[in-house]
């Protein structure tokens, strides 16, 4: 029989076996961001041309702990805790099979540790993207399947959990829009783990010597559809932590809760295409399936990214002019708690992830123009403006509501709390502009040397390039320190932060929604918000300008056909 | 709010606020643009792949490129005992990726036309013209051809963006462009 505890912040009737799985899964989510954000600032110091730290076999292995430890480990162990907590807590219901929750957590952890194992053996460098024929040793895969594994008893969970409240009728009328993104991510994860069964349990058993040979392209484009959709469910979770953080600070409602729900089915619908993206420039592919493939179908997709892009600080601009923040365009946001480091990493993320993750990743995914983008240094500039400062910031800012919310206890250092969405938001930002800066100008991606010391024949890049590099080892180093103060903040306050004392107001009336003043006004009756509008322009006329500067680019290039 | 269910059980004939229906107006324009520059630079731009390719084995493209080099070897690149080839114009020229090198070092002239082809002999590798940063993944088994017209002349070189092993970051080849 499941017990539950009444939230004295929130209200919420919260199922105990939910809320042990959402707190193993964020801690262990954090412990891996500590671990992976420690390799990625030694690949930084590496491609720091004046500091180049590590030796060219110990970078290879750092990157490709790196890559798995954060953008794997990190971020799904963190989706997990949030299916849970959107599914379990907000339709106030038991979780499904806690067992099979258990199974999804440890599944993972053993998977994730297996391949860690085998990484730092030395004989399994081939970057997370393990693109054979280059093997790695037989445990890396078997690492990662198992992982995947986990995380599909994770979706199944979320699944049952619905059907459960459902059946139950513990709401009423449809879920939540915040559940609704996080069954977009759900479902999406389910095709992508089913992608990537078919192409890594084949690939174990050729590292085992029972299958020949893998063709390289057909390994390439089933490989993607497992990780280009990942990175959809990424959005899509981080999406709805961003309507989750607008509900929980300013009572915020969906513009339209037609619009907003449109848009996140355009990712189911459209997201499963994406693999194209990344064989743009494969041999023997056609254009056709390219262009249509690459672009979702008319762009559908990025359709609606933009959609969400408006409805999301629409919702928050609604919200505070309904608090009486209405004079000219911008009061809302002057006004807007910027010393909340679950608001200011809200704000960043918004930002960050459209201007810097959005905008460049259209313009590569762009048939032609990837050609003069394709594995330089843009590419991990480019998703380092999506995963970094737009996912992990976004989960970094749930993560400040969430857990002194579970844990009821206060945060161990505010002060630095205040600070760290800066640190980590600009510092990251700035390292992924320089990144793509030194992609413009040739600079390869996964790449020891680009001085070409021990080489035979030498290319010498510009010395803007280099000096690109050295900006962005140093504004990496900044954000992960920034990284580094969030994950001190967050172990401390678990282990030692003091009980919180609940505000006297919820100890009156403990069923009373957050942020419940707001909450009143329909669609149609919605007021305008002519700020984000004025925003979404600019953010629009920055797109059109930088997309058709790339096309002025490459036609300065040799002609090809 | 987002994380309750819709205050209004019957949302979806809700109207929408008309900044929204703009803006979605406006974004679905900007999406439609984009779709179609990608067909209009095939019919109107100069870079595009032509996606041609054909299975091959690595030691059939192997010895097409050493027939190749061995007709219309000019010299040697610098002391690497590397051949520098300068094919005629038009023709097919072929140049191998393989652990940990691009073979041979080509000699082309500016504004004429050429038949590339492209093969890794083992892993995969990546082309990557420098300066002009023009990026292409090169598989073993498939020989992938794009007929190219250098359009400035110098030396450029060809560095290998996909990684391959623990020589990757040696891997470099040239190609020169002399005017003519
Ligand atoms: C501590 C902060 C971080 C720093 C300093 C950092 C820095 C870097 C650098 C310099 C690279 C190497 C680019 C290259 O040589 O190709 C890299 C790669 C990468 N980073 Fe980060 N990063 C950080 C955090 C993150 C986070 C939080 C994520 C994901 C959520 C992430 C995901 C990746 C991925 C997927 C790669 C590509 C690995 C590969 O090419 O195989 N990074 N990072
Ligand atoms: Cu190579
Ligand atoms: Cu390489």
């Amino acid at each position: 029989m499941a017990q539950f505890r009444t939230c004295p912040d929130t209200g919420f009737a919260i199922d105990l076996a939910a809320d042990k799985l959402i707190k193993w899964n964020a801690v262990t989510a954090v412990v891996f961001l500590l671990v992976g954000g420690l390799f990625g600032i030694l690949v930084a110091l590496t491609r720091w041309p004046a500091v180049h730290l590590l030796d060219a076999d110990l970078f290879y292995l750092a990157l490709t702990a790196h890559g798995l430890d954060v953008l794997l480990v990190w971020i799904i162990f963190f989706e997990m805790a949030l299916l849970y907590f959107t599914s379990s807590i907000l339709l106030k219901t038991r979780l499904a099979a806690p067992w099979l929750g258990w199974v999804q957590y440890t599944l993972m952890l053993v998977g994730a540790l297996i391949t860690n194992v085998a990484v730092l053996q030395g004989e399994s460098s081939v970057m997370f993207t393990s693109y054979v024929p280059m093997m790695a040793a037989p445990h890396f895969y078997l690492g990662v399947i198992l992982f995947a594994v986990g995380a599909l008893m994770g979706c199944v969970v979320f699944f049952s959990t619905l059907y459960i409240a459902k059946r139950d009728k513990t709401y009423e009328g449809s879920i939540p829009l915040v559940t609704f993104g996080a069954m977009t991510a759900a479902i999406i994860a389910v095709f992508t783990i089913l992608a990537g069964a078919v192409i890594l349990i084949p690939t174990f058993f050729w590292s085992l010597g029972f299958i020949g040979n893998i063709d390289t392209l057909m390994y390439r484009v089933i490989w993607w559809g497992l990780g280009h959709s990942s990175q959809q469910i990424n959005v899509a979770a981080q999406i709805a932590c961003w309507y989750a953080i607008a509900a929980i600070l300013f009572g915020a409602k969906p513009l339209s809760e037609k619009v907003s729900r449109t848009a996140f089915l355009f990712y189911i619908l459209f997201l499963q295409l994406a693999s194209a993206h990344h064989i743009l420039v494969d041999p023997g592919i056609s254009s056709e399936w390219k262009i249509f493939n690459t672009s979702y179908a008319l762009y559908l997709a990025v359709l609606g990214s933009m959609l969400h892009g408006l409805t999301v600080p629409g919702a928050v601009e609604a919200a505070l002019r309904k608090k009486g923040y209405n004079r000219g365009l911008f009061e809302w946001l002057r006004k807007a708690p910027w010393g909340n480091p679950v608001f200011a990493g809200f704000a960043l993320s918004v930002v960050l992830f459209g201007f810097l993750g959005g905008i460049t990743g259209v313009m590569m995914g762009t048939e032609q123009l990837n050609i003069i983008i394709h594995n330089t240094l843009y590419v991990p500039g480019h998703f380092h403006g999506t995963v970094v400062v737009g996912t992990t910031l976004a989960f970094m800012a749930m993560a400040y509501w969430l857990v002194p919310v579970l844990w009821q206890k206060e945060l161990v250092f505010p002060g630095l709390a205040k600070w760290q969405p800066y640190l980590f938001g600009l510092g990251m930002g700035l390292a992924s502009i320089f990144m793509m800066g030194a992609g413009t100008l040739g600079v390869p991606r996964r790449h020891w040397d680009i001085s070409f010391a021990d080489a035979m024949m030498v290319h010498e890049f510009p010395a803007a390039a280099y000096m690109m590099m050295g900006l962005a080892g140093i504004s990496g180093v900044i954000g992960g320190i920034g990284g580094g103060i969030f994950i001190l903040n967050m172990v401390s306050t678990i282990l030692f932060g003091k009980a919180k004392v609940p505000a006297p107001a919820a100890e009156e009336a403990p069923a009373a929604p957050i942020g419940g003043a707001a909450t009143e006004y329909g669609s149609a009756s919605t007021l305008e918000v002519p700020g984000t509008f004025v925003l979404a322009l600019v953010f629009l006329t920055a797109f059109v300008l930088y997309y058709f500067v790339n096309w002025k680019y490459l036609a300065s290039v040799w002609g090809m056909s | 709010m987002a994380i309750f269910p819709p205050t209004k059980r019957v949302w979806w004939n809700e109207p929408v606020e008309k900044s929204e229906v703009l803006w979605i107006f406006i974004a679905l324009i900007w999406a439609l643009v984009m779709f179609f520059m990608m067909p209009y630079w095939h019919i109107n731009g100069s870079q595009n792949l032509s996606n041609e390719a054909y299975r091959i084995r690595p030691e059939v493209f192997a010895k097409r490129t050493e027939e190749m080099a061995a007709k219309y070897k000019v010299g040697e690149e610098g002391d690497t005992g590397v051949p520098v080839v300068r094919p005629p114009a038009g023709s097919d020229v072929y140049m191998l990726g393989r652990l940990w090198e691009w073979w041979p070092v080509l000699e082309l002239e500016k504004g004429q036309s050429y038949r590339l082809h492209l093969s890794s002999m083992d892993w995969m590798h990546g082309f990557s013209l420098q300066p002009e940063n023009i990026n292409l993944e090169i598989h073993p088994g498939y020989d992938m051809v794009l007929t190219v017209t250098p359009t400035s002349s110098g030396e450029f070189s060809v560095v290998c963006n996909e990684f391959c092993g623990i020589g990757h970051h040696t891997m470099v080849g040239k190609i020169h462009v002399v005017d003519k």
